[in-house]
């Protein structure tokens, strides 16, 4: 969780140096819900992503340094520099994208799951959305879809209690958690800032996936720290709501379990491992006009 | 991928070689796997599906809810952990739900990843049926200007088997359309399970001297009646089928525009901002010096498809249209 946090508080700094040549959605304040999530997932799991990504990418594996060198443009990024924040694939380690629209990657959840079974692997994917992608069509049908195959999908609902520039209350009806009912899915809402919480609650779903019993709907309550986008001063909600989520950090809450020494050297190897990140990303090259046409086609 | 030998043939209706296509790559390669509305248990409202199911059992090919998006998110998934899917959209206008994941998903992939996204659309276009304005549409101009994404529209039996054969083993994402008027339509298919057609290559249907026609799907075989109508009037007609539109074969058509001087676009499609339009666009753009009259389309009127068939029929165009478009072309300037 720490790594995430200060990768995402370097990146922003660098946004304000003007480094980051494109949108950036941070995720600060809900990095248990992905660590949480992502704990006990193999390799050849797979998770779907969102436009607020970052901390996905992270505890799925992704490299920091590339990750960085992505979102400052250059041309080490996974998608040479061009993509930015929301167009992260990196299948290799199961991570099948951030997305750029809102519940996009709820479909593409279910065809990695559908695979998964027809290929008899006991592997499972993990779709990570926001509250506001329970408004699209995409949601109704993937719901409906993986309880009706039992696909092996946990979907993981990451409740930041705002979509885009307006509160939940505006968008969604009824509970998130109970969305699966009908369909006979199972669902459960945990506290997104405790990260042990999360844990046991997708290992449970993902045991279950993983031995053929279907999907599982969890709501992971939490809290987006920041504007919906770097740059956005969120003047649509109160200070004091704010200052009472940050009270309710996830990492703090986690450090009480650690010793201060091993908490003190965490801190260290997480500073050591963002200090390296940020000097491979602004040692790459700038991406350039000659990167833009290739990987668009394998074959013309 | 060269076609192979073609020495033995046997003639099948174009519904026939795409099921053909389907069979003998999901015989191929265990990685290929068929959903879709109504793919399995009823083979398909038009039965070109039929028999997968008992042969390829519920895990490779099945049926799916109406649900579009899921449907095209099912094949980007799936692709992108190892299968080759093939999804079928019953009618191309139904593509307009699932556009988010054909256009920014499907289309995308490799472009963020780096990786093969190996999924094939298939779905039917046009006229031909009473099914009205939301079942008969053609849409194939729209998905052209994707980067991303090939597109592929064949005009008979034998195409459409070489060509999705071409489409499930290529390594993009493949739009592969087909027409619902053409299902019915017989022509010689080579027997060998190897005959794949190579995308991006048109073909020469006609050879001609006087004029080209670039015909597309359904209007191919009205092309070529129109030609040799027009041969007994002393009118040498060229007739070129693209076959895929994106990435189109764009040397074929220069070379012969160049060559004949003059250009006429025949399609189903309506006129605005077309395959067509792309045509004339190239052939102003590349062919000017050379043309000897302006470049006609010979498309659907700007007006919806109505549902009784006789009236779908009307607003086709005809080979008579595009006979009569060959003649103006003709006429001296």
């Amino acid at each position: 969780m720490r790594l995430s946090r200060r990768f995402e508080e370097t990146v922003h700094d660098q946004f304000h140096e003007g480094q980051v040549p494109g949108p950036l959605h941070l995720s600060i304040g809900q990095e248990a819900v992905a660590i949480g999530a992502c704990e006990g997932l193999r390799v050849s799991d797979a998770i779907l992503s969102t436009h607020r990504g970052h901390h996905h990418c992270l505890a799925k594996g992704a490299s920091p340094g590339r990750l960085m060198a992505e979102l400052l443009g250059r041309t080490a990024g996974y998608s040479r520099g061009r993509g930015g924040s929301m167009h992260v694939a990196i299948p290799s380690i199961g991570l099948l994208g951030t997305n750029g629209i809102v519940g996009a990657g709820l479909p593409i959840a279910t065809g990695a799951a559908y695979a998964m079974q027809v290929q008899e692997r006991d592997d499972v994917c993990v779709c990570f959305f926001g509250e506001g992608a329970t408004g699209t069509g995409a949601f109704g049908e993937a719901i409906n879809i993986a309880a009706l195959w039992q696909l092996p999908l946990v979907f993981v609902c990451e409740n930041n209690q705002y979509v885009e520039l307006t509160p939940q209350e505006l968008h969604v009806a009824g509970e998130i958690w109970r969305r699966g009912e009908s369909f006979g899915m199972p669902g459960e809402r945990v506290d997104g800032n405790d990260v042990g919480a999360v844990a046991d609650a997708v290992a449970t779903a993902v045991a279950r996936a993983r031995d053929g019993e279907g999907p599982t709907m969890i709501e992971a309550l939490t809290y987006r720290w920041f504007g919906h986008y770097a740059g956005d001063q969120a003047a649509y909600r109160e200070d004091e709501e704010v200052q009472r989520w940050r009270t309710l950090d996830p990492l703090v809450r986690s450090r009480a379990a650690l010793s201060d020494a091993d908490a003190g050297a965490l801190d260290a190897s997480v500073e050591d491992e963002i200090a390296a990140a940020l000097a491979f990303a602004l040692e790459s090259p700038i991406t350039g006009p000659d990167a833009l046409a290739v990987d668009h086609l394998a074959t013309v | 991928m060269a076609a192979t030998t073609e020495a033995k043939t046997r003639s099948l209706k174009t519904w026939q070689g795409i099921n053909q296509a389907l069979t003998e790559e999901m015989e191929r390669d265990p990685s290929v796997v068929l959903v879709g509305e109504d793919v399995g248990c009823p083979g398909g409202p038009y039965g070109v599906t039929r028999g997968l199911l008992d042969r390829y059992g519920s895990k490779r090919v099945r049926d799916t809810p109406i649900s579009e998006q899921v449907l095209v998110g099912l094949g980007v998934g799936a692709g992108a952990v190892g299968l080759r899917p093939v999804v079928e959209i019953m009618f191309f206008d139904f593509a307009m739900i699932a556009m988010d994941q054909i256009v920014n998903q499907a289309a995308k992939f490799r472009y963020f990843s780096g990786q093969s996204m190996p999924l094939t659309i298939r779905t039917m276009c046009g006229a031909g049926g009473p099914n009205g304005a939301q079942h008969s549409q053609n849409f194939e101009a729209w998905f052209c200007a994707v980067p991303g994404l090939k597109v592929i529209m064949p005009s008979n039996a034998r195409d459409a088997k070489g060509l999705l054969k071409a489409a499930i083993r290529d390594d993009d994402p493949v739009l592969f359309i087909e027409t619902l008027g053409l299902l019915p339509t017989r022509r010689e298919v080579p027997v060998d399970e190897d005959f794949v057609l190579p995308i991006g290559v048109a073909e020469t249907r006609r050879e001609g001297t006087d004029v080209t026609v670039v015909a597309v799907g359904r209007l191919v075989d009205r092309a070529l009646e129109a030609a040799e109508a027009l041969a007994a009037e002393g009118v040498s007609v060229e007739v070129i089928d693209p076959r895929t539109l994106s990435p189109l074969d764009t040397e074929t058509i220069v070379e012969s525009v160049r060559r004949t001087g003059r250009l006429v676009v025949a399609q189903e499609a309506t006129a605005p901002c077309s395959i067509g339009a792309e045509l004339v666009a190239l052939a102003a753009e590349r062919c000017l010096p050379q043309l000897k009259a302006a470049p006609i389309r010979v498309a659907s009127p700007f007006i919806n498809v109505p549902t009784p068939v006789p009236l779908a029929e009307a607003r086709a165009p005809k080979a008579t249209d595009v006979a009569a478009a060959v003649r103006t072309v003709m006429e001296p300037a």
